[in-house]
């Protein structure tokens, strides 16, 4: 992020003129307007489709034009024209220069990466204020704060909210800007479409957040049809919303997938692969296989809703089960695709700060694949007592229980590094060391679930919501604070206040806990997900919970006010590599050069020999130079 | 466990063992003896009086697996932490083969424990552990052909029941006899709810055009409640009520007092069927 002055600026005005993002939100809010109308005009004559409250085709045509408004604003049709028009290409155009970068279509991997960063972030924060306003309304057994409608809305954008922007939480930021460095590429395999999955976030953010204005949603995150087919216009965002996602994250996927599988420096063998990159790759397979069927399972409620047909409905010769299986073919998938990039991250810390080789590197990486593979086998048992394939529940309950095995190796290799090592406490390492405390609740509490007579109890409680939040708060989200920590200083080139960084994680770690342990007991006292109203026997739980989730609001402001007062006022430059890793990404200079190495390195050794006698650096920078003298 | 010569190593490995034995020995009893009473559901059928089992059992499975982690994780902070500044390198230890089979074997020969004693508690122990089963149940207990059928009609954003060995009545309480195998027939007419009788140990969907079929045998009377378990739009957690077990004298005589006020109304009802399928139910506006 140096700021080299670019010759002679023309003034701030003409700058915001051009190809960016705010001629993006321009042009999508007019190409809405446009979709809308032209769909209003395709309704006519059609009296089913004008019967309801809203017009559906006017909104999906409406929220499609105003993507295609947005990308083309941002100038993500500028090189398929040039291209056509017979004009060279111009791949990496704005890559250097101004802060204006972020704003823009940019190609270059790093920028991508931050921008994930920050627009994944600032999501994120909406969805976590949602949290606390459904907090507020469960300080109360009655109805209080917001009407039933509201409280519905905002459960279901919340939780819409997180799985979109958890799921780019941490292949968006760090996959981006990480995977090529440390796998000694200079760029990703596909930079424009790089891009692209980038800005899919943001506009299917603003899609979601409309809802509010078109009557919410009302069968949170998981859209159960009929349910969906009955609720009001706001349930067209979700589905708008959520077909955008997968798009993206199909394509982050198969992007990820060829540039490491195809893109290695030279000597990175498969067995030198950094284990947050082997982390990703299992990723990136679950997310291009899983992703489509979500896409399959919109498209048919976008159909139900837009041109009644009746794939969910069970008077008009539909089904529901046909919803179910869809929708957790790829959600089941998808709770792993939160989960295994968390495990890359932990698994890449621990030696770091252990001080010592991973433990079990092979196991490690075949838990991995393990858990991607047995990820597809398991879908069912969401629907224990759905009254589909009663007769399959014991295979289902099978798959569930085999898919431990592999996750619990993550656990194993974390046993096997810390054995006898030098453990220094940094705020990276508190994270990760945090992740397994939280998983470790997590993963078993699981264990319940995937037992079907205990399921019989649990399934739709709070018991589940307290189990997947251990997971995904506690595991997912945890890594990604340790990830954030241990490599914004390469990233924006700054030093992160250590301090403000323990009260941080002390408070998250111990309120998170107390807010969420709880709620195991919720769920086994009867009370049921997704309500606003409870046994009043329940309330003082539930006020212990609420008080403790507003301690998790503040440590999150406390994280922000350290990022405003580290990078804004402190601005202490980081060394290259404070941490002393052996990490390709750590051997590059900060900022990192656009194009990250002068050659392409050949890599020497792997990245984990902490205390192996005289083993060699990393990687030779210089690959072909002549030997300094005197060596 | 590679020993460096001179250096004397504690045994940490035997410690962290004895540790770990007196923390399971004092908290296993402590959970079968004095939270297994506690846990859910509480045991008013057969059914979930197995399910409850099943939570103790797996309560004391699993709490012993998350100690030996915990004790494992503290001991490494007290003893394998860097006390001073500088950034020290451990021994580089990068696996051991013995120890890796041994997690593999113990952890897969618990899992595969835990899916034996699972499938044999869901199919043969407890007959489908109070869940829905669909249509055409996989396991059913002895005497299902004389179970009393009840059915549960899950609408938005009420439950109602009808009885269809008692003239297909329908009420909107639910009253069950004791000691009876209960066969409860729940569907839905608008979307998918979810019937859940937390004492009773019932869980089932209610699924538009299915009849999901859960078995259950009351062990005693009294009240149990009725929730639903599946989010079904704006009024989902008002959709509880108290239902009954009742000992059979008073269970024939609550059927005839509420056969007696249906009597009027019994024509109107759509006829007694296995499912419903009202006209296709579009946007609510
Ligand atoms: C301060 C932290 C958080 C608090 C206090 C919180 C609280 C809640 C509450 C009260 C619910 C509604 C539960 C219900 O009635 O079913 C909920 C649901 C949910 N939360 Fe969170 N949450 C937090 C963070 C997160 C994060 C980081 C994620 C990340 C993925 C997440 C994912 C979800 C999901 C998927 C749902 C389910 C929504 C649904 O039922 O459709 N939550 N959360
Ligand atoms: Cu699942
Ligand atoms: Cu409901």
């Amino acid at each position: 992020m140096s700021a080299t002055p670019i010759a002679a600026q023309p003034p701030v005005w003409r700058r915001l003129i051009g190809f960016n993002m705010l001629t993006g939100l321009v042009l999508g809010i007019g190409g809405w307007f446009l979709g809308a109308w032209i769909g209003g005009q395709m309704a006519v004559g059609h009296p089913y489709l004008q019967g309801t409250d809203q017009n559906d085709v006017g909104i999906y045509m409406g929220y499609l034009f105003g993507v295609i408004g947005f990308l083309v604003g941002l100038g993500f049709a500028n090189y398929p024209i040039g291209r056509l028009l017979g004009r060279p290409p111009t791949l990496r155009q704005h890559e250097t220069g101004s802060w204006t970068r972020y704003f823009r279509l940019c190609t270059d991997h790093k920028v991508v990466g931050i921008q994930y960063l920050f627009g994944v972030g600032i999501f994120f924060f909406i969805g976590g204020l949602n949290a606390m306003l459904m907090r507020t309304e469960l300080l109360r057994p009655v109805e209080q704060a917001w009407p039933a409608s509201q409280y519905l809305t905002l459960v279901s954008l919340h939780g819409t909210m997180m799985i979109m922007m958890t799921s780019a939480f941490i292949l968006g930021p760090f996959g981006n800007y990480f995977v090529p460095i440390m796998i000694g590429a200079r760029r990703m395999a596909f930079p424009r479409i790089e891009a692209l999955t980038f800005w899919l976030v943001p506009a299917a953010g603003l899609i979601l957040l409309s809802a509010i204005a078109f009557g919410g949603i009302a069968t949170g995150w998981t859209g159960y049809a009929p349910l969906a087919d009955e609720g009001r216009a706001g349930m067209d965002a979700y589905v708008m919303s959520f077909i955008l996602i997968a798009i993206s994250l199909t394509l982050v996927g198969l992007n990820l997938m060829a540039t490491i599988l195809t893109m290695r420096a030279p000597g990175m063998s498969w067995t030198r692969l950094p284990i947050f990159v082997w982390s990703v790759l299992a990723t990136s397979i679950l997310q291009a296989l899983a992703a489509p069927v979500l896409v399959a399972a919109m498209a048919m409620v976008l159909m139900d809703r837009a041109a009644n047909t009746s794939f969910f409905l069970a008077s008009a010769g539909g089904s529901q089960y046909l919803y179910e299986n869809l929708f957790w073919f790829f959600g089941h998938p998808e709770v792993y695709i939160l989960a295994l990039p968390g495990f890359g991250i932990v698994l890449e810390l621990l030696p770091v700060f252990a001080r010592k080789p991973l433990w079990g590197y092979r196991l490690a990486v075949a838990g991995m694949l393990g858990v991607t593979l047995l990820s597809f086998m398991v879908w069912q048992h969401h629907l224990f007592v759905s009254g589909m394939n009663a007769g399959l529940r014991p295979f289902y309950m099978l798959t569930t229980e085999l898919i431990s095995i592999p996750t619990g190796f993550i656990f194993l290799i974390a046993i096997g590094t810390l054995w006898r090592a030098r453990i220094r406490f940094t705020v990276p390492m508190l994270f990760a060391l945090a992740f397994f405390f939280n998983f470790l609740i997590g993963g078993l509490s699981g264990v319940f679930l995937s037992d079907v007579p205990s399921d019989v109890t649990t399934h739709g409680s709070y018991f589940v919501m307290a189990h997947f939040h251990y997971t995904i708060v506690g595991g997912l989200v945890f890594a990604f604070f340790g990830a954030v920590y241990y490599w914004l200083p390469k990233m924006l080139g700054f030093e992160l206040n250590e301090t403000l960084g323990k009260i941080h994680f002390w408070l998250f770690f111990v309120f998170f806990n107390l807010t969420f342990f709880p709620l195991f007991a919720a769920g086994f006292l009867d009370m049921p997900r997704r309500v606003s109203t409870y046994a009043p026997s329940l309330q003082t739980l539930n006020i212990f919970v609420s008080a403790s989730a507003y301690v998790i609001g503040l440590s999150m402001l406390i994280f922000i006010a350290n990022l405003v007062w580290s990078l804004v006022f402190v601005r202490q430059p980081a060394a290259e590599n404070p941490w002393a890793s052996r990490g390709l990404e750590w051997q590059v200079p900060t900022p990192v050069p656009v194009s990250n190495f002068d050659r392409v390195p050949v890599i020497t050794s792997g990245p984990y020999e902490y205390g192996v006698p005289n083993a060699p650096p990393v990687a030779d920078f210089a690959p072909g130079a002549l030997p300094a003298a005197g060596s | 466990m590679t020993t460096i010569a001179g250096e004397r190593i504690p045994r940490h490995g035997s410690r962290i063992i004895a540790i770990w034995l007196v923390l399971t020995a004092i908290s296993v009893p402590l959970i079968v003896l004095v939270l297994g009473p506690h846990l859910p559901p509480p045991n008013m059928t057969v059914e979930s009086a197995d399910q409850r089992n099943a939570n103790i059992v797996m309560t004391a499975l699993l709490v012993p697996i998350a100690l030996l982690v915990l004790v494992y994780f503290i001991y490494s902070f007290v003893f394998f932490r860097e006390t001073s500044d500088a950034i020290v390198d451990g021994p580089p230890i990068k696996g051991h083969a013995g120890a890796q089979l041994l997690w593999i074997v113990v952890t897969s020969a618990i899992v595969l424990a835990l899916a034996v004693w699972g499938s044999y508690t869901l199919i043969a122990g407890a007959h489908g552990a109070g869940g829905g089963q669909g249509p055409d149940p996989a396991a059913k207990p002895p005497g299902y052909q004389h179970a009393l059928p009840v059915q549960v009609i899950g609408q938005q954003w009420d439950w109602t029941f009808r009885y269809p060995t008692y003239g297909g009545i329908e009420t909107r309480d639910l009253a069950i006899p004791d000691h009876t195998l209960v066969a409860f027939h729940v569907t839905s007419i608008d979307v998918t709810h979810s019937f859940w009788a937390y004492e009773l140990g019932v869980k089932a969907d209610a699924v538009p055009g299915v009849d999901n079929i859960a078995y259950v045998n009351p062990r005693h009377t009294g009240f149990f409640q009725i929730r639903c378990a599946e989010l079904c739009g704006l009024w989902h957690g008002h959709m509880a009520k108290k239902g009954r077990v009742l000992a059979a004298p008073a269970f024939q005589a609550w059927i005839a007092a509420a056969q007696k006020q249906n009597a009027s109304i019994v024509k109107y009802l759509p006829k007694y069927s296995r499912v419903y399928y009202p006209l296709p139910l579009r946007r609510a506006g």
